[in-house]
């Protein structure tokens, strides 16, 4: 699956990295109020690099032909987007999880909300890059394609960020979060079953 | 025996009627040559015939059994090549085609990549990233996979575009291999014509008419 360059990944980490950082600068440094916003920063950060790198999913392959050829492969083309996509949560998704811990510091987090982040993040990240999946489908052959891309599956980020930041809240709060994970895990695992099919079915549409 | 047929193919894109009432038929050892100017519809012809688009009316017939589309057995018997060459410029010459042949899974088979880089004298470029190569060096990249593959029906979009023409005599020399092995091949060119080729020209099943009117009648 060496599919892409490295740059790649050290750009959405880079750009993760900043936009949380900014925080603290623009807020000011009081350790209070930097521990209330710090789950919904760093989780508005990780959808924005996801978004960042979406568009690139597909479009290197739409645009040197290989999409075709994907598609004529002999097996279902559901499980050539499931492949892709986890490659791009491996390249871009996994480096957020690793670097996350640095921010939390970063942002006077406590560590019991700090381990309950890290689950959010794994179960959160590879929904982003299912969910967005459709999107960068959808959007090959559009003309300003990036900001079409945000404007399409954004909205659907929400449920993701709702319950991700809800959950790292409820133990900032002392109160279980379980629920919020459980629901977590069930877009998690909705994601994973129609993603694929939606995105493979835009994509046969895009090579038409 | 192999043969490839296509029935009363009617193709329309966007709101054009490219060509109605389409017949051909292709047997083992044949070649299918497509003439017709620009845009008359040939490459919409090929690209149908991998499925990559669905034709409005008509099927397209392997062995006396219907093609369904969206169907993936039918992909595993032919190879499409189309006007772009699929590489990838941060592989080189040889993960290019290596990827190529995993993702078909015809294996690892040291010998065929080598003969198949040999045979479009692509050794020496062998680990060179792909995106130092010239437009004829990809595409002569692109024709090496057709020295991999085991498919019996070839798809040819004007394989012989860029390339030079000591390039299109080694593409001559293995497309009549692949005739004497009794493959099949459609192919839509203007550099290659031999005697023995069936000529289909798209011209004579074109139609002026828009959707609209062919709804009409």
């Amino acid at each position: 699956m060496a599919f892409r360059n490295g740059t790649d990944s050290w750009v959405v980490v880079m750009f993760f990295m900043i936009v949380v950082i900014l925080f603290p600068l623009g807020v000011g440094p009081e350790p209070d109020i930097l521990n209330k916003i710090s789950s919904g920063v760093i989780w508005v950060a990780a959808l924005l690099s996801a978004m960042l790198s979406m568009d690139r999913l597909f479009h290197v392959d739409y645009d040197d032909g290989s999409l075709e050829l994907l598609v004529l492969h002999p097996q279902p083309l559901e499980f050539i987007v499931l492949a892709k996509v986890l490659a791009h949560w491996l390249t871009t998704g996994l480096p957020l999880i690793i670097v996350s811990p640095l921010l939390a510091i970063f942002l006077n987090m406590d560590i019991s909300s700090y381990f309950v982040l890290i689950i959010t993040l794994f179960l959160g990240t590879p929904t982003l890059s299912l969910i967005g999946s459709i999107g960068a489908a959808l959007i090959l052959g559009a003309r300003r394609s990036g900001a079409l891309l945000s404007l399409i599956i954004l909205p659907l980020f929400i449920p993701v960020l709702i319950f991700g930041v809800s959950a790292v809240e409820a133990s900032i709060l002392g109160v279980s979060s379980k629920p919020q994970l459980l629901i977590l895990g069930g877009l998690f695992l909705l994601s994973s079953a129609l993603c694929p099919i939606a995105s493979a079915a835009s994509l046969r549409q895009a090579i038409e | 025996m192999d043969v490839f047929s296509g029935e009363s193919l009617t193709c329309i894109r966007g709101d054009r009627v490219v060509f109605t009432n389409l017949n051909f038929s292709i047997e083992e050892g044949e070649v299918l040559n497509l003439q017709g100017p620009n845009g008359s519809g040939k490459s919409t012809l090929l690209r149908l015939m991998a499925g990559l688009i669905s034709p409005l009316e008509g099927k397209l017939i392997w062995n006396g059994s219907e093609v369904q589309i969206q169907e993936r057995d039918f992909c595993i018997y032919f190879h499409y090549v189309g006007h772009q060459d699929a590489i990838k410029n941060a592989l080189t010459v040889e993960e290019n085609l290596r990827f190529w042949s995993d993702l078909r899974s015809l294996g690892q088979n040291e010998s065929m990549i080598k003969r198949a880089l040999d045979t479009f004298s692509l050794t020496d470029l062998s680990s060179l990233p792909a995106r130092f190569l010239s437009a004829g060096q990809r595409k002569r990249l692109n024709l090496t996979r057709l020295c991999t593959t085991t498919a019996r029906l070839w798809i040819l979009d004007e394989p012989a575009n860029s390339l030079d023409k000591e390039s299109s005599e080694i593409l001559n020399d293995l497309i009549k291999v692949h005739q004497k092995d009794g493959g099949i091949l459609a192919i839509a060119t203007h550099d290659i014509v031999m005697p023995g080729h069936k000529i289909l020209n798209i011209t004579d099943f074109s139609n002026t008419k828009n959707f609209k009117d062919l709804n009409d009648e």
